[in-house]
């Protein structure tokens, strides 16, 4: 009855120790995701369901940036965050704000209609092939063990990207505004603090991290219109799980699901590595309602 | 230096306030006393733009307020410690006094300020770190009230500092009331605690379901039969 | 009494049951295309109307793309697996996914989960199920979904087949979808609504004067997900093909979602009217901009997904401009005037 644990193949060798230091990798990249929809809803107060489809307008824009334009990379990389950014302030400016007064759901939906519209979009403009820029970065072995560079360069700049935003956070006026802002929206006029632009402000850094995801998701993954429905339900989950708008708390929710997706994707396949922390999820939400590190409301 | 003529303000349907007319002079403490529901926390949410006036005119230095948006009234030198505090929790003292300094005249002076406030309040500096919200209800108060001063303000709007605040603790915010005045601050206080704040203010307004019904100095208001009944229980 | 809304009711209906002979008479060689439209319709109506069930007191949920999924996966697994007839399979499949939502409901209720936090975790539970289908895909097919297997010329009784004959599929939908309608007007008129009601507004006094909250919004959720999976189930006995994305999936839930809203949450045919509005859409757009030769040649392979485009951009505008949905905010329209 239960085929599908027949390649069941699970005990503590040397690929389970693989399985799960590849794990740690992949939470950088998940928890750069998290990072920047926690922060959105954290000011705003409004999920970005289409967040991962910015990511895959990043993903195609550095794809056109090389491919067509002939860029060089690096440059190409900085583009896409700009472009990912500037779409970011767009997306509040012409969508969100219109809506801030509407009951939750419509906000929720109305960028869900973006979902729709974006995914349209790409395939418009680039089909629906797999794309790919055909980069090789080749492995680092260690013993039997083998890790791809391209998963440990995503590690260390989405590691490096978190800390850069929590430094933004805390040492400047309008990170501290951002990180008020969720407490007591009303009094911020009485500091000055013009509540509009640390929207915009917020919407274009959420953005440029999407942009920035999008720039390491392109050395790992292929590029096509779906690629968001496959990272963005996993990305809400992080972010439900670490307590909706806490980035400390989805930092610590996207470790505990790579392990779920590498170990269960390694012991059996991919998608019920996937099942399983949607389970667990689950479970955890269940008991703590707030999310593992979310504050009682 | 403030001066309000004919101001009438409400909620959609509901008017709170009915032609209010009253000015404060640039080194006076003025205090606004009335009843729960008068309409005293709404006078100081109007003037400080939090909601909007519908009619009057409404000047700081001959600056339009009705005109100012609320984020820019800070700017005019206006700095407005809301009712019941309304401190970050869960940011330190110190990034709830950054706020304060929000403004890019304050942000020029932060380091400066903040030596000034810390100056006035020593025990601000011992809990910089902390979070805000895990401070008692005197030194909450004392936080708004540095954090109000962080910009720089002229005139300083106290929105009932002695709500909620256990007896003992009133008669220190009071005193630093005081202390504040005594900085050469301008001062417009709500209170419902009329003996004590007609002896920190100078003059007085007394406001009764939206208007304003009595005015003149603290002395003449202290001395009033009616008001040392119906508000100092008397 | 016999008032203007029966009579609306009755000329309606009338009109409902002789659709067919119209369509036939209006489209002598298309019928069968016309027909499909109308069936897929009547499908939705159906689902949206089970959706709206919930969606009416703030339990906004995306997990119900899970429940058609596990509706019709779970019927055409037993049918094509274990021989079972869908008069067996469909109530089995109603149960699992009665149970499912209970179970997923029983805590979200007890813990207070509202707003984004259930919305968010429904669609975890959405996400849970279609990656369940394609885990399974030595049964489900995975990615590429399934068919049921054809008993005889698919015309039957016992393996509940009907698709060749669209007049005869056309009356069963609409029976289906008639039912619907029934459940919403009995869910509407009970004591649960105003239970209802009373919860969304404000759980702490409703649950002071007695009102069991849970138990409320447990029952409108037992209800409102086997609606779905009944209704799942109908689609893939119609389609003869079911895939995760198909009937299962965000994209599934999204889409009930939108079409509640854009019809409107609040009435009896408000969800009907925005699975007449989707859909007739979706297929407009899909035949009009497919079917022009001088956009196929202005923008090539890309008009595959214009008509995608344009359904998003349509629903962002719509929920921007018409909160209310449509029918709302028409009949405000007319209010005013």
């Amino acid at each position: 009855m239960f085929g599908f644990f027949s390649s069941l193949d699970c005990s503590l060798d040397i690929f389970f120790v693989e399985a799960l230091l590849n794990g740690v990798l992949l939470a950088g990249l998940l928890a750069l995701l998290a990072l920047g929809l926690n922060l959105v809803f954290g000011v705003i107060d409004v999920v970005w369901i289409c967040y991962a489809e910015l990511v895959m307008i990043g993903m195609y824009a550095i794809f056109f940036f090389v491919q067509t334009v002939g860029l060089p990379l690096p440059l190409a990389f900085l583009l896409a965050i700009g472009l990912v950014a500037i779409a970011g302030l767009l997306l509040h400016y012409l969508v969100i704000r219109p809506v801030l007064d509407q009951p939750p759901i419509n906000q929720l939906l109305v960028t869900g209609g973006l979902l729709f519209l974006l995914q349209a979009a790409a395939t418009m403009a680039f089909g629906i092939e797999f794309r790919n820029l055909g980069l090789r970065l080749g492995s680092m072995n260690i013993g039997d063990m083998s890790f791809s560079w391209s998963r440990i360069i995503t590690f260390a700049v989405a590691i490096a990207a978190v800390v850069a935003l929590w430094q933004f956070l805390t040492r400047t006026y309008i990170g501290t505004a951002i990180r008020a802002i969720s407490q007591d929206r009303q009094i911020m006029p009485l500091m000055g603090v013009d509540q509009k632009k640390v929207y915009l402000a917020t919407s274009a850094i959420g953005g440029g991290l999407a942009g920035l995801a999008a720039c390491l998701m392109v050395l790992q993954y292929d590029i096509y219109p779906q690629i968001g429905l496959q990272f963005g339900p996993l990305t809400f989950m992080i972010c439900v799980l670490g307590g909706l708008g806490n980035m400390v708390g989805g930092f610590v929710a996207a470790f505990i699901i790579a392990q779920f997706i590498t170990i269960g994707g390694s012991c059996v396949a991919t998608e019920w590595g996937y099942a399983v922390a949607f389970l667990f999820f689950m479970l955890v939400i269940f008991v703590r309602p707030q999310g593992l590190f979310g504050a009682k409301s | 230096m403030l001066d309000l003529k004919g101001v009438d303000a409400g909620y959609g349907a509901f008017q709170a306030l009915f032609g209010i007319s009253m000015r404060v002079n640039a080194g006076e403490a003025v205090a606004v006393i009335g009843a729960n529901g008068a309409g005293k926390t709404t006078l100081m949410r109007v003037i400080s733009g939090m909601l909007p006036a519908s009619s009057g005119t409404m000047t700081m230095e001959g600056s339009d307020l009705r005109t100012t948006p609320p984020h820019k009234v800070v700017e005019l030198g206006i700095a407005h410690v809301p009712e019941s505090r309304r401190l970050f929790p869960r940011l330190s003292v110190e990034d709830n006094l950054r706020l304060g300094a929000y403004i890019p005249s304050a942000r020029a002076h932060f380091a400066e300020r903040l030596d000034y406030v810390y100056g006035l309040f020593p025990r601000l500096k011992e809990r910089r770190g902390q979070f805000a919200g895990t401070m008692s209800g005197g030194e909450q108060q004392m936080c708004a009230i540095a954090r109000a001063l962080m910009s720089k303000p002229k005139l300083v709007l106290l929105d009932e500092p002695s709500m909620g605040l256990a007896p003992v603790i009133v008669q220190q915010v009071f005193d630093l009331v005081r202390r504040i005045r005594t900085e050469g601050y301008t001062v417009l206080i709500v209170e419902q605690n009329v003996s004590q704040v007609l002896k920190v203010a100078d003059r007085a307004y007394l406001l009764e379901v939206g208007r304003i019904v009595q005015s003149g100095s603290s002395a003449e208001l202290a001395a009033s039969d009616e008001i040392r009944k119906a508000y100092m229980g008397i | 009494m016999i008032t203007q809304k029966h009579i609306a009711w009755a000329v309606g209906l009338t009109a409902l049951l002789l659709l067919p002979l119209l369509i036939r008479l209006m489209f002598p060689d298309t019928d069968r295309y016309y027909l499909h439209l109308v069936i897929q319709i009547l499908i939705w109506a159906f689902i949206y109307t089970g959706w709206s069930m919930m969606g009416r007191f703030g339990l906004t949920s995306l997990g119900h793309g899970a429940f058609t999924g596990i509706g019709a996966y779970v019927t055409v697994l037993l049918w094509n697996f274990a021989g079972i007839t869908p008069w067996i399979g469909i109530p089995v499949a109603m149960l699992v996914a009665t149970l499912a939502g209970l179970l997923v409901g029983y805590p979200c209720f007890r813990m207070r989960i509202t707003g984004h936090y259930f919305a968010l975790l429904t669609l975890a539970f959405t996400e849970f199920v279609r990656l369940c289908i394609i885990g399974l895909r030595d049964w489900t097919g995975g990615s590429l979904g399934t068919q049921p297997t054809r008993y005889g010329d698919g015309l039957s009784f016992y393996a509940v087949q009907f698709e060749p004959n669209r007049v005869l599929a056309y009356y069963i939908v609409l029976a289906v979808w008639l039912i619907g309608l029934m459940i919403w007007v009995k869910v509407d008129r009970s004591m649960d609504r105003y239970a209802l009601d009373a919860a969304s507004q404000d759980e702490d006094a409703a649950a002071s004067v007695g009102i069991n909250v849970t138990r409320e919004k447990l029952k409108i959720t037992a209800v409102s997900s086997a609606m779905c999976a009944f209704g799942g189930a109908i689609y893939g006995q119609y389609q003869m093909y079911i895939g995760p994305e198909t009937i299962a999936g965000l994209g599934v839930s999204l889409n009930i979602v939108f079409a509640v809203i854009a019809g409107g949450i609040w009435s009896l045919m408000g969800p009907t009217f925005g699975a007449v509005f989707t859909q007739v859409l979706a297929e407009g757009l899909r035949v009009g901009l497919r079917g022009s030769e001088t956009l196929s040649k202005l923008l090539g392979q890309s008009a595959l997904a214009l008509d995608t485009f344009i359904y998003g951009l349509l629903l962002v505008l719509f929920i921007i401009y018409m909160p209310k949905g449509v029918i709302g905010t028409l009949a405000e329209r007319f209010r005013q005037k």
